[in-house]
């Protein structure tokens, strides 16, 4: 385990130390956004592997960017009040929607489908108030003069890869907490079966509630920091129903049961999407979708458990090489 | 989308009306959907996109190859259902047996899959079939040619299905299938058979609604996100599986939509309906009409 731990601490020493040494902006650039979306995914990894399916957190990362912003933009209020606000509101949302999911024992292909409506009721408010989020044409938040704390907004990208780095960390840390807390057996026997669980004394209403907080509160703070650091959002980069299969689909390829999974995931399809990008051009549009679509089926009916999942369960099986030459 | 949106007028009566006729539609969608789950016991979500697949079928023999509107109609069906029994023998009867939400979201990886296959093979501009159908009007009120054949054509289609359901030994097994999965294989049924000549009836109906939706909407590959997710609301406040009450929660979703889009943007109407079903699921979790157990 001591070993363990020191691996964990020196790559994690490796990546502070890294902008320090490199600092190619463009590729710092996409370390941010494989850290801030395996921050998202981790999120939706931590509902997920419980079996609790939900394609409403496009809707959570939504609530996360947009309330942020507004607060902003309209009334002036810093980031640092504002992501918590918007997190406090798509906790409140979570809530709303899965008190009752919870309560009536809205399970399976059920769940999936209401958590389903809420991204995309999500996604029609976005658009149908347009005259203050810019609808489908996307928003930005106000500009200040360069780089200040207090708007959160930053014009070198190390500041930001450290940011995403810490909030990224964080994210393992509250899966880690969740893996090793007495939630996690009672969610696991919740997901086998709800009735035993419930005989065996596991509050499943509320089990259920906590990790769908959690986990809707992870990911408004993903969506919050997107925003900070893209300066831009739309209705379709952070909401709907893409985006909610889009967290499902790297999370599957990389591992749902294994704490780096997500991560896995997220350095995958992004480095995809960019040499799709870089190597077709303009021409690439709707390629990298293609070559997910086919990944995600492929990686479904031949390895559900994501490739670390299936990698670390390759080491786990095989017989320690004591006395073979 | 917009296409969709600004359909409705400013008249109510025309509004119930024209509800009335898109819930035609999309009840031919949801019979669709809930034939596949209520036999395969599998939620396709990538249903919408086999209507766009079709949209685009029928786009490319009307505009492209000039055949006439009423040669292309079976032709798209067809192609339809094949691409559904393909979807049934490739994608989901390798997952018969993992955890139906594998399935689920392996239906969801073909929904990407064809989406961007239309982005990479059509482009992303809206195209139509350039067939204008005259408007009927009825005193105050104007009510397209298009939607009352759509309407008229999905009836017809349920009826038919109806009709092979019942009075066919192969829907006569369908149904049974749906009613108990693991008997049905003692009874000298063969199940695999049955799943894909269902998988291949759930195209056929895509195909359908594909032909009907074309004479309204543009089609553009990301068309399937405008009435997709209504659907499977449909499908779950009806009861997943349940025929009947797809049917009802069809027109009851269509005139929320249109009258919701009567009194304000049709977002609003889209939100209303959203919002609708999650409070009925609240009221009713396992649909309108679930059978008590």
């Amino acid at each position: 385990m001591n070993s363990r731990n020191a691996a964990w601490a020196t790559g994690l020493a490796a990546l502070i130390a890294l902008p320090f040494v490199y600092r190619e902006p463009y590729h710092l650039h996409l370390l941010v956004l494989i850290l801030i979306w395996s921050f998202a995914y981790t999120s939706w990894s931590i509902m997920g592997r419980f079996g609790l399916v939900s394609l409403g957190h496009g809707g959570f990362m939504g609530v996360g960017a947009y309330v942020t912003a507004l607060l902003w933009n309209h009334l002036g209020v810093s980031p640092w009040i504002g992501i918590p606000l918007s997190m406090v509101a798509a906790g409140a949302l979570a809530l709303v929607v899965a008190y009752p999911c919870f309560r009536f024992r809205i399970t399976g292909h059920y769940f999936v489908l209401v958590t389903l409506a809420l991204s995309g009721i999500v996604l029609q408010v976005i658009t149908a108030t347009r005259d203050y989020t810019g609808g489908s044409l996307g928003y930005t938040p106000n500009r200040t003069k360069g780089s200040q704390l207090l708007a959160l907004q930053f014009d070198d990208k190390v500041t930001w890869y450290l940011i995403a780095l810490f909030v990224w960390v964080m994210g393992l840390l509250i899966w880690r907490w969740v893996d090793r807390s007495m939630s996690r057996y009672a969610m696991e026997a919740i997901s086998e079966d709800e009735d035993a669980a419930a005989a065996a004394g596991v509050n499943v209403t509320a089990e259920k509630l906590k990790i769908t907080l959690i986990s809707a509160l992870m990911t408004a703070l993903a969506g919050a920091l997107y925003c900070q650091y893209q300066m831009f959002i739309s209705p379709d980069t952070v909401s709907g129903i893409a985006v909610s299969l889009q967290m499902v689909f790297a999370v599957i390829v990389g591992g749902l049961y294994v704490s780096l999974g997500p991560t896995v995931g997220a350095i995958i399809t992004i480095l995809l999407a960019e040499i799709l990008r870089i190597g077709f051009g303009t021409k690439a549009v709707g390629w990298d979708n293609l070559v997910y679509g086919v990944l995600l089926v492929v990686f479904i009916i031949f390895l559900p458990k994501g490739i670390l999942g299936s990698i670390l369960d390759r080491f786990k099986t095989q017989p320690k090489p004591s006395g073979t030459p | 989308m917009q296409a969709f949106l600004d359909i409705f007028d400013i008249y109510l009566l025309e509004a119930v009306v024209n509800g009335i006729l898109l819930g035609g539609v999309l009840a031919l969608l949801a019979l669709g959907l809930n034939l596949i789950f209520g036999v395969i016991d599998v939620t396709w979500i990538c249903y919408a996109e086999l209507v766009m697949i079709g949209m685009y079928g029928m786009y490319y023999m009307v505009q492209v190859f000039g055949l006439p509107y009423w040669a292309a109609a079976p032709i798209a069906i067809l192609l339809v259902a094949a691409l559904g029994a393909a979807l049934h023998y490739i994608v989901i009867a390798p997952l018969l047996t993992a955890p139906p939400i594998n399935q689920l979201l392996a239906t969801g990886g073909v929904l990407f899959i064809l989406q961007s296959f239309a982005t990479v093979a059509f482009g992303i501009d809206f195209r139509n079939l350039g067939i204008r159908l005259p408007v009927l009007a009825i005193g105050e009120m104007h009510l397209s040619y298009s939607r009352l054949l759509s309407f008229a054509a999905a009836l017809i289609g349920m009826v038919t299905v109806y009709l092979f359901m019942t009075r066919t030994y192969t829907g006569t097994a369908i149904r049974a299938i749906s009613q108990d999965r693991q008997i049905m294989s003692l009874m000298g049924v063969d199940t695999k058979r049955i799943y894909l000549i269902t998988s291949a009836l759930g195209g056929a109906l895509a195909g359908l609604a594909a032909c009907l939706l074309v004479l309204q909407y543009d089609v553009h590959p990301f068309v399937g996100l405008s009435f997709g997710p209504i659907t499977f609301l449909i499908c779950v406040l009806g009861g997943l599986g349940n025929f009947v009450g797809g049917f009802i929660a069809a027109f009851v979703f269509a005139e929320i939509i249109s009258l919701g889009g009567l009194f304000s943007d049709l977002e609003w109407g889209y939100v209303l309906a959203f919002a609708f079903f999650i409070v009925m699921m609240f009221i009713r979790p396992a649909g309108l009409f679930a059978r008590r157990s």
